[in-house]
């Protein structure tokens, strides 16, 4: 790749505060294929709303292995356990989620997420009273990630207190679908995450072998007893599912709340607004989820069959990356999209994704970030920015600052 | 209030059923039944999960408060 | 019209909407908020304002959803004149005025018919009034079935496997009562589905416990003195004690009030272009008089021209939201009517979703899933291309074949598919019954190519 690569630009840090003038580039060739073996990059809203409905796209983690390396995609399902269910496809795929949505929603659990409502909010409005006399915050440190970290370990029944432990494995993970520091070269570095996999797993593993003698209400317990017409998940199968939900239950809501409240205060007629209309709350998230989504590409699909995009044929076995947060600024779909406006009619996002993928936790990331926003909007007395743009984290896919700091004059009661 | 989803759009992702379950609920893995006049109670979750749907398929009035008002969304 | 008339129509015009339901009621709001101010008039049959029906058959006999609580939300104010529970009985053309039961008249400068269809009746009269037997169309109709479903029968007999009976079953079997089916086809739902998809659907309704009976007519309804039904009489000369009985055979389309208006109306619906304009019964097209919904019987672009009636509750918003804008502008800034036929239904825990046509289809071929596990899509061919395809519980890939239909993708799909299965490589015959033979259940008809062949002379035929 080129030194101007749009691909390379994509992964380049120097992008990461802000992509979207790459993203307005990309749009410009709605199939871009820079170089032999490279992946072909789909940026515009219908193409990508069209792919993540065709059958002859596949998630499959074998496919994408026969499809050569890919910078971002990232070697997530190894360590030992089998591929979670995001990467496979029906009907493994629709088996598994189905089996892991027993114990999380409907038809089987309606009421769960609902009922955690209360929880939610006495976790924000404890988090926030920890601000204590202080007017200068990290807002991802002291909120955004304790916030989600607790909810996601109550819901599956891993003690909070081991956060310290499994933090250490699920930051070499995740860092792992850091391109800057993969493409580095380092084989040590993706020794690492494999051996962090299977050490989160094995932890995982002892919670699991409790919750089968003795269940409790939490989702380890469900997944693990699980009898339904699908029958009951491996054990290795429980363990990829519940790392995945472990990883994926925290580590986009951290990058949601956290660019949500950066896009709040670089609006502050927004911020102001939602503190005195608290019910804006859920329109402004989906608003939020276009413009600033926490996931921004979608890099682990390939075809298995030769398919035709906008007059362009990717040949069977190509890599295909959906870009998205480019999609989601795609000016043939929404009018002005680079305006940040929560009373938009019209916001048929791809922020969590759509078709059989779409986000499995994606009810319990709304109702986190709208309880999250609309309460910092009502506390923080004058809040502001210290840094912007702030220091953003190297992942270009999870996308989100690192730090947020955030100066205020007091907190309301 | 008074809804209706226009069950064509709709591909079964129970947004609704999560954010308002005594609103929407599944029936099976991908069929939804609602209340299509549900109580005024309902009013702060029925407005979420309007908001929530990933195919924009619901439908409602009422959701400002006033019976008479329209056009909610 | 020259567009100052268009534009004195917007402002002052008088608008007359027969038919205050799902099409009536789309086709007001899209009105209004086409910027038409002047005065607008909906005549409804029923004495209730618009609701819904789909949830008739389902939410509502489960006790989900309250029969008389099924009202359609409204996206604006509509500051209409409402006539409920007075049917239309007439249409004069010239005068351009409707005629009421009641004995009124309106007069329009434009007219939008949306009187939809009823559910045809038990044919023999003294056996349809018998206590117990119910069509089931009307919220009122669902509100007695509803009763009587609360109250406990000892059996329902279902007459016709069409989706409303298929769904009646389905909610009878959730409450635990016995029900019993009769088709007179090999499968249920062959008319919209075709025979493959039917034994899929049957093998569900007798895993779920429901006395399937096919290739039967029923002959007779048995009461008792007091005049309530007490049996039914098959042509296999069988004999089922039910205490409820639902006729589900179809539905007529309102076209009745019409007869002798001059408007090309009949038993089959009402012509109309792609513009969702009228056809008199010469062929030639109205420029007043328009149509939408379960009645209405248009040509389609992508499916030959054929004009289809859709009795499909996605076509009556679409041809409502088009027939509105072409009746208020001007002639090169009318739309056509272009919606991609799609219906859903929902029995036994499944979620059966449709695009296309697939009555037109000869051949299917099963791409995804596996009918074993009433998880799959079905694709139909018609002359080597896709022209629809249906889905059990995999409604999320239905897109990608609605957009084959639109591209009129080749068919059989040659390409790979996620979750194909072994065996399902080579389409098979759809086997829908023989079009010359009416079936309780099509929801989409073909009936003729064009304009052309309307009869130039005129016979209301009998329904």
């Amino acid at each position: 790749m080129t030194q101007d690569s749009l691909v390379r630009r994509i992964t380049d840090y120097a992008s990461r505060a802000d992509p979207y003038p790459v993203y307005r580039e990309l749009r410009r060739t709605p199939v871009l294929h820079e170089e032999e073996g490279g992946p072909y990059v789909i940026s515009s809203y219908w193409d990508i709303e069209a792919l993540l409905h065709d059958p002859r796209i596949s998630s499959d983690a074998a496919n994408l292995a026969a499809a050569g390396d890919d910078p971002l995609a990232g070697p997530e399902e190894t360590g030992g356990l089998p591929p979670s269910f995001l990467r496979l496809d029906p009907p493994e795929h629709d088996r598994l989620r189905r089996i892991a949505n027993s114990g999380f929603g409907p038809p089987h659990r309606p009421h769960r997420i609902d009922d955690m409502r209360g929880e939610l909010r006495e976790i924000v409005t404890a988090l926030i009273d920890g601000f204590g006399d202080a007017r200068r915050i990290d807002l991802v440190d002291q909120f955004a990630y304790p916030f989600p970290v607790t909810v996601i370990c109550r819901l599956l029944g891993v003690p909070r207190e081991d956060e310290p432990r499994f933090r250490a494995w699920v930051d070499p993970l995740v860092a792992n679908l850091d391109p800057g520091l993969r493409q580095g070269g380092d084989e040590e570095f993706e020794r690492t995450a494999r051996e962090a996999r299977m050490q989160l797993g094995m932890y995982l593993a002892g919670l699991v072998e409790e919750r089968a003698k003795e269940p409790r209400d939490d989702l380890l317990s469900d997944l693990v007893n699980s009898r339904g017409p699908d029958g009951a998940m491996t054990m290795m199968e429980v363990l990829s599912t519940a790392v995945l939900l472990l990883i994926a239950g925290h580590e986009t809501t951290v990058n949601l709340i956290t660019n949500g409240m950066l896009t709040l205060l670089r609006h502050p007629e927004i911020l102001e607004r939602l503190r005195h209309e608290p019910e804006l709350a859920p329109r402004l998230v989906e608003e939020l989820l276009r413009y600033e989504p926490p996931v921004q590409l979608v890099p682990q699909r390939t075809c298995i069959a030769d398919i035709e995009v906008r007059g362009v044929t990717i040949p069977k076995g190509s890599r295909i990356w959906l870009v998205l947060a480019a999609g989601n600024r795609d000016p043939e779909r929404f009018a002005d999209p680079d305006r940040f406006d929560p009373d938009r009619e019209d916001v048929q996002h791809l922020g969590f994704g759509s078709g059989i993928h779409i986000c499995f936790g994606a009810p319990l990331a709304r109702l986190e970030t709208q309880i999250a926003l609309t309460e910092l909007a009502r506390r923080l007395e004058n809040p502001r920015l210290v840094q912007d743009p702030p220091p953003y984290r190297e992942n270009a896919v999870l996308r989100g600052p690192r730090h947020l700091e955030i100066d205020f004059d007091g907190l309301r009661p | 209030m008074r809804l209706v989803v226009d069950l064509n759009k709709c591909q079964g992702y129970a947004q609704c059923a999560f954010l308002a379950p005594d609103v929407f609920a599944m029936h099976g893995e991908e069929s939804l039944v609602y209340d299509p006049r549900p109580d005024p109670g309902q009013r702060e979750r029925l407005a979420r999960a309007v908001a929530a749907c990933p195919v924009q398929a619901i439908t409602a009035d009422g959701l400002d408060g006033s019976p008479e008002a329209a056009g909610a969304r | 019209m020259p567009v100052d008339g268009v534009e004195r129509l917007r402002r002052e015009g008088r608008i007359v909407i027969v038919g205050a339901s799902l099409a009536g009621l789309r086709a007001a709001e899209t009105l209004r908020a086409e910027g038409f101010t002047g005065e607008l008039t909906l005549i409804g049959d029923e004495p209730y304002e618009p609701y819904d029906r789909p949830p008739l058959s389902k939410a509502v006999l489960l006790g989900k959803a309250g029969p008389h609580r099924t009202e359609l939300p409204r996206r604006r104010e509509l500051d209409a004149t409402w006539r409920l529970g007075v049917a239309a009985t007439g249409l004069d053309l010239r005068a351009k005025r409707v005629r009421l039961a009641d004995g009124d008249e309106v007069q329009y400068d434009r007219l939008l018919i949306a009187t939809g269809v009823r559910a045809r009746p038990w044919p023999k009269e003294p056996e349809a009034r018998l206590d117990g037997v119910f069509l089931l169309r009307t919220r009122d109709d669902a509100a007695g079935l509803y009763g009587r479903l609360k109250a406990g029968p000892r059996r329902v007999f279902v007459i016709g496997a069409g989706f409303a009976g298929c769904e009646v079953a389905s909610a009878c079997r959730e409450r635990g009562v016995p029900v019993t089916v009769a088709e007179r086809a090999g499968a249920p739902l062959v008319g919209a589905l075709g025979g493959v998809i039917g034994s899929v659907a049957a093998d569900l309704m007798r895993e779920h416990g429901v006395d399937l009976r096919t290739r039967v007519t029923v002959t007779a309804l048995e009461g008792d003195p007091a005049g309530r039904v007490r049996a039914v009489h098959l042509s296999d000369e069988s004999v089922v004690e039910a205490d409820v009985v639902v006729v589900s055979l179809g539905s007529q389309r309102n076209t009745d009030w019409l007869a002798g208006s001059g408007l090309g109306a009949g038993p089959r619906g009402i012509a109309c272009d792609a513009g969702c304009r009228a056809f008199d019964f010469r062929g030639i097209v109205t420029d007043d008089v328009f149509v939408a919904g379960d009645v209405a019987r248009s040509p389609h672009a992508l499916f030959e021209y054929q004009f289809l009636s859709l009795e499909h509750w996605g076509n009556a918003v679409a041809q409502a939201e088009t027939a509105a804008h072409n009746m208020i502008c001007g002639a090169t800034d009318r739309r056509p009517h272009l919606w991609m036929p799609a219906f859903w239904s929902s029995q036994f825990g499944v979620n059966i979703k449709s695009v296309g046509v697939p009555p037109m289809g000869e051949e299917l071929m099963i791409t995804q899933g596996s009918t074993a596990e009433r998880r799959f899509v079905g694709v139909y061919g018609h002359k080597g291309r896709v022209v629809a395809a249906v889905s059990f519980d995999n409604t999320r890939w239905l897109e990608f074949y609605q957009r084959q239909i639109e591209r009129g993708a080749p068919f059989p799909v040659e390409h790979p598919t996620l979750d194909r299965r072994p065996g399902d490589r080579r389409p098979v015959p759809a086997d829908f019954p023989d079009p010359s033979l009416p079936t309780h259940a099509a929801m989409v008809t073909l009936s003729g190519y064009s304009p052309a062949d309307t009869r130039l002379v005129f016979h209301p035929a009998r329904h």
